[in-house]
């Protein structure tokens, strides 16, 4: 696999269950190629070197930052973006509790939260208040919101295991 | 803080990585995890004008027993895979307590255990725990493959003895020694941010529980890893006192580190959290020497 003389790369990626297939370059970020190429602008880009989470995606089923991973190096996997949630009709389990809960406030920090959520649950399904809070350790919320994310992820917790 | 441009290769054999890193030396940089490597390039604070991503050889992603007791990893097991495997718990619980404490669970779900030793950063754990553990790393070329112990792998910030044709392909770990004990410890403003400073101490003791050997590796302490060797020498006979642990800690820290001020701290500040730290180290890894002598 290498990229061609015009340096683009033919890149095959599965995004919330749409296969796209574009050339693009090998230094175009995958948070970058999910909201200019791809126009999914729910992945938001805060810090661009790994320390906010608000640009956290799903690769393969395991969150990761989409800040510190070439589009080229997707090539072949499946990526959800918080746009492959849910729908505003039917929002997924985690973003009901985050609105029932008050789990956000000006929302920047929320899609990398809950793209951080859903395997930590799928893994843990019954957390500790500690252990939400550590699974949450690499998202920033400016809005100094935290005890509501926590308590949004409980009450999420408690009706997906019922 | 976007990277500039470089021409990228995926390889998907080690034999082709090897040629593709023989072929182009200096100009290309290695691309494991990129959870230290992608920030650099997006600040430009580096600009490689060739990658090659190593992401697409499962065969270097393992963790494996070796027969002497210790373990055998792959350079391209995530962190995650090492966090959650029993096997490293139970023969490398260093390893496994440090863990949880690199970066977040999105970084260690990407990040490498032989990235983050060859990017050699005297801050990050694994770097002074493979020092501390005496484990060697297996570098593999296009001419053969030669192993170099951990305590003569890393040179200065960043730097370790690898040639730009070489690549770390495995890491080996040997057993801790019967009667022994480890520790590590740290100070972060944030838990998981880059400790302001850390230490790894691992320590056996003889069958009338005097410390036979002691090893103490610093984190966030100079340029790489930091050996404590004089403190480990004046401990080596002696009985696990706190006195002993403070002469230990006394040596350590106006002899053998050497810490930079920046935003986070003061050199002097370090040596002083060094000193407190190495006497807590010292106390928890003797305890649970003994404990496992019984």
């Amino acid at each position: 696999m290498k990229t061609t003389a015009q340096n683009l790369f033919d890149l095959s990626v599965t995004v919330n269950g749409t296969r796209y297939e574009q050339a693009v370059e090998p230094r175009t970020l995958l948070s970058d190629f999910l909201r200019h190429e791809l126009g999914l602008t729910g992945t938001h880009v805060g810090c661009e070197h790994g320390v906010c989470g608000a640009c956290t995606v799903l690769l393969n089923g395991e969150s990761v930052r989409s800040c510190l991973m070439f589009a080229v190096q997707a090539h072949g996997r499946e990526i959800t973006t918080v746009e492959g949630l849910g729908t505003i009709e039917k929002l997924h389990p985690i973003q009901e509790a985050f609105h029932e809960a008050h789990g956000l406030q000006c929302g920047f920090c929320t899609p990398g939260i809950l793209t951080t959520v859903v395997p930590f649950l799928e893994q843990n399904p019954h957390p500790s208040e500690e252990e939400i809070r550590e699974a949450i350790s690499g998202n920033v919320c400016r809005c100094t919101g935290y005890q509501h994310i926590v308590d949004a992820i409980k009450l999420a917790s408690d009706r997906m295991n019922k | 803080m976007k990277p500039a441009p470089f021409e990228y290769y995926a390889p998907t054999t080690v034999e082709e990585s090897l040629t593709l890193l023989a072929e182009h030396g200096y100009d290309a940089k290695v691309l494991a995890g990129g959870q230290s490597l992608i920030p650099m390039m997006n600040f430009r604070l580096v600009q490689p004008p060739i990658l090659v991503d190593i992401n697409n050889l499962p065969e270097l992603a393992y963790i494996n027993p070796d027969e002497s007791g210790g373990l055998r990893l792959g350079t391209m097991t995530r962190h995650h895979q090492v966090e959650t495997s029993p096997l490293v718990e139970e023969r490398a619980p260093l390893i496994h307590s440090a863990m949880p404490r690199i970066a977040y669970p999105q970084i260690r779900s990407r990040g490498t255990f032989g990235g983050s030793l060859s990017h050699a950063d005297p801050s990050a754990e694994l770097p002074s725990l493979s020092v501390a553990l005496d484990g060697k790393f297996r570098l593999r070329s296009r001419n053969g493959e030669r192993w170099v112990p951990a305590s003569e792998f890393f040179v200065g910030l960043l730097t370790t003895v690898m040639e730009p044709e070489e690549l770390l392909v495995e890491v080996a770990l040997p057993p801790l020694p019967p009667r022994s004990g480890w520790s590590l410890m740290e100070i972060a403003r944030r838990p998981h941010d880059f400790a302001m400073i850390g230490i790894a101490a691992v320590v056996t003791i003889d069958k009338k529980g005097l410390c036979q050997q002691a090893r103490m590796v610093f984190i966030s302490a100079g340029e790489r890893p930091m050996v404590a060797k004089k403190a480990a020498e004046l401990l080596k006979g002696q009985a696990p006192t706190l006195q002993a642990f403070q002469a230990a800690a006394e040596v350590a820290i106006s002899e053998e580190i050497d810490p930079s001020s920046d935003i986070h701290a003061t050199a002097e500040f370090r040596r002083h959290l060094a000193k407190v730290l190495t006497q807590r180290a010292l106390a928890q890894a003797f305890q649970r020497a003994v404990e496992e002598r019984e």
